[in-house]
């Protein structure tokens, strides 16, 4: 047992080991670590938030042919420093009639549901925060505290366009959670467990092969909730100016900006812990701890580069589209996908890997392409109707 | 006193304080927020009574849906945004005094009763409390029926409110 | 170990709060939150009894599972009632709700 092997314990039995012999009550100083360890991890998060802001500017110059900041330090590595002092010593204003209170506090709520997600993320085998039997469930209770801080930033703020932007926002994230909820419901199926940590552990087939349709429907649900384009109409810059963070200035919008990042990494995270073995590749995880970090932290920038890649190519969706999208097609598609899954796990669980993995494989397809072809042939009558009315009017 | 009882009375004095505030805001919007105050404490009363899936439901359910539709609620059925006459009716004393009363009544049942200062058994280890909730709400030597009354309870609120609120033009 | 009285007596008072809540507010959105508060407790006193009976039967967390899907499927009605009732006579107070009293 060394600290290559187990860092969290050693780390925890020296502090202990200093603690007591400070003369501090074993339990006291048993708080006292985790506390520390919290403060630790949150910490590293900030840290890693910074790093995020550069890598968002750097990756979005790509996308639309720049080059990004390049003027402080190498690469521009020193502008997010230079931006956070700036928001820094930005004023801090409140605009007139706001709700003092309940506007101060919806930025931290914010950044707070994106914090309280890592509780329940593994980075190792041994490292991991709470194992909780309900750790997929834990994810939506973690979205609907940022929803209601998105809706407590919009309506305390006074201003239309950030009553509107809450609005907008609201109604996308909880019908989106619906879909998300279901496609969270297929790892579980698959793995037999809620916990994030039995999830991984029982991956042996990465549960992309096995329902890749889920993890698809997953991703464009992360993205809703994110509230990135093509969905980022609460934000839509050029009808709402800046939706519900309109008012906010200085580090309240900082705290805002960088959950927004932070959110969207963890779902990078996420998307890599359900679907694609988490922190488990080729073994590394058994070496050490320490490679299991970096496997699953690679994993979650692919994510997070996917969700920055799907941002800076698409367009904006309008609100009623987006919301027909999701009710008519998403949501009943994650419904039967969840259904055939259950059914072909219990068909199948008792078959060779490979008739599994292949029979969970088709079905997916035959799902995804019948959904497919129904919206078509929908699609097709909508757009007969329409040229027939033109046919019609051009006829007069 | 024990750091599990610390903690109940903590949350337990927010809760009811909160519950306070929702009665009593004049705002009705503060009332909705309080009320999420409250619904948390009780999800962390919840969790220090083992029942982990009981504490995320009551986050999901009350505060990701039922509340905001609180919210949404309120939004839509004002004017402006301003509060404007009393928001008790004449007979708040009469509620006043009766709620004492059912508290009195209730506190003086419970003083009566020999279970009153039972404390719990060691929580079993190993014991999964979701995989068995799980199993109970599904077998037929359990709650299937309930449950499936409650979805289908579900599916008639669900249309009985679009029927309801459906705005006919 | 917090002793099981002390729940109870928890759950009575937020009971009496969300009562007072119901029995006294004008607005119809007002009496709905005191009829959640009422919910909670009795769901608090389901959750109690289930860990201070014996943990291995979950009748008590079943029926505080089935207590929050009739509490969404309540809210979605009476919210909608209340919104409709806005619509048409352009209050929410319950007081002058009254077109079926004579």
């Amino acid at each position: 047992m060394s600290f290559w092997n187990d860092p969290l314990k050693v780390a925890a039995d020296w502090l202990l080991g200093i603690f007591t012999g400070w003369g501090m009550p074993v339990p006291a100083a048993n708080i006292l670590i985790g506390f520390l360890g919290v403060l630790i991890l949150i910490s590293i998060l900030m840290v890693l938030d910074i790093g995020l802001v550069w890598v968002e500017r750097k990756v979005v110059a790509r996308f639309q042919d720049r080059i990004g900041p390049n003027r402080l330090g190498p690469f521009g590595l020193i502008q997010p420093f230079a931006d956070i002092i700036k928001l820094m010593i930005k004023e801090d204003t409140t605009p007139g009639g706001a709700d003092k209170v309940v506007y101060n506090i919806a930025p931290m709520l914010s950044m707070m549901s994106v914090l309280i997600l890592w509780a329940v993320v593994p980075l190792a085998p041994t490292i991991l925060g709470v194992d909780l039997n309900i750790g997929v469930l834990y994810i939506i209770a973690a979205g609907a505290i940022g929803t209601l801080s998105i809706i407590m930033g919009g309506w305390s703020s006074n201003n239309k366009y950030a009553l509107i932007g809450a609005f907008r926002q609201v109604a996308v994230m909880i019908s989106f959670e619906i879909p998300m909820l279901a496609t969270l419901l297929i790892p579980t199926i698959l793995a037999g467990s809620m916990g994030t940590a039995a999830i991984i552990e029982r991956q042996d087939v990465w549960y992309v092969l096995l329902s890749p349709l889920g993890a698809l429907i997953f991703l464009v649900a992360a993205i809703a909730e994110l509230g990135r384009a093509p969905f980022d109409l609460a934000e839509g810059e050029s009808e709402l100016v800046s939706g519900y963070n309109i008012e906010y200035s200085g580090m309240k919008f900082g705290m805002f900006y960088a959950g927004e990042l932070l959110h969207a990494f963890t779902f990078g995270g996420f998307w890599a812990i359900l679907f694609f073995g988490g922190y488990r590749f080729l073994g590394l995880e058994q070496v050490s701890p320490f490679l299991a970090i970096a496997v699953i932290l690679f994993k979650a920038f692919i994510g997070y580069w996917l969700i920055m890649w799907v941002r800076y190519t698409l367009l904006r969706i309008r609100i009623d589209h987006m919301l027909a999208f999701n009710w008519k097609f998403l949501t009943p598609l994650a419904f039967t996908l969840i259904i055939v899954t259950a059914l072909m796990h219990a068909l199948l669980s008792g078959t060779p890997a490979w008739l599994y993995l292949a029979g969970m494989f088709l079905s997916n397809i035959l799902v995804a392409w019948s959904a497919l072809e129904i919206a078509r042939s929908y699609s097709r009558r909508e757009r007969e109707k329409v040229d027939g009315k033109k046919a019609v009017e051009v006829g007069h | 006193m024990t750091g599990e009882q610390i903690i109940f009375l903590v949350v337990a004095f927010v809760t009811l304080f909160a519950g306070l505030m929702v009665v009593t805001a004049r705002n009705l919007v503060h009332a909705a927020l309080w009320l999420v105050a409250a619904l948390f404490g009780v999800a962390v009363t919840y969790a220090l009574l083992h029942a982990n899936f009981l504490a995320v439901v009551q986050v999901v359910v009350y505060i990701g849906a039922i509340a905001i539709l609180f919210i949404f609620a309120v939004m839509l059925t004002r004017k402006d945004m301003r509060d404007q006459g009393p928001q008790m009716n004449k007979n708040w004393w009469l509620g006043a005094a009766l709620a004492v009363l059912t508290f009195g009544g209730l506190y003086l049942m419970l003083q009566g009763w020999s279970g009153m200062s039972r404390t719990a058994a060691v929580y079993p280890s190993g014991f999964d409390a979701v995989a068995e909730l799980g199993n109970e709400l599904v077998s037929p030597a359990g709650y299937v029926l309930p449950f499936e009354v409650a979805s289908v309870l579900l599916v008639a609120a669900l249309v009985g409110a679009v029927y309801v609120a459906f705005n006919r033009k | 170990m917090v002793p099981l009285s002390w729940y109870l007596i928890f759950a009575a008072a937020l009971f009496s709060i969300g009562m007072f809540g119901v029995l006294s507010r004008r607005n119809a959105i007002a009496i709905l939150l005191g009829v959640e508060l009422m919910l909670n407790a009795v769901n608090i006193n389901l959750a109690a009894f289930w860990r201070y009976g014996n943990v291995l039967h979950m009748a008590g967390q079943v029926f505080a599972v089935i207590v929050f899907a009739v509490a969404a499927a309540e809210v979605a009605v009476g919210l909608a009632l209340v919104i409709s009732v806005y619509r048409r006579r352009n209050t929410v107070i319950a007081d002058e709700i009254d077109l079926m009293k004579w």
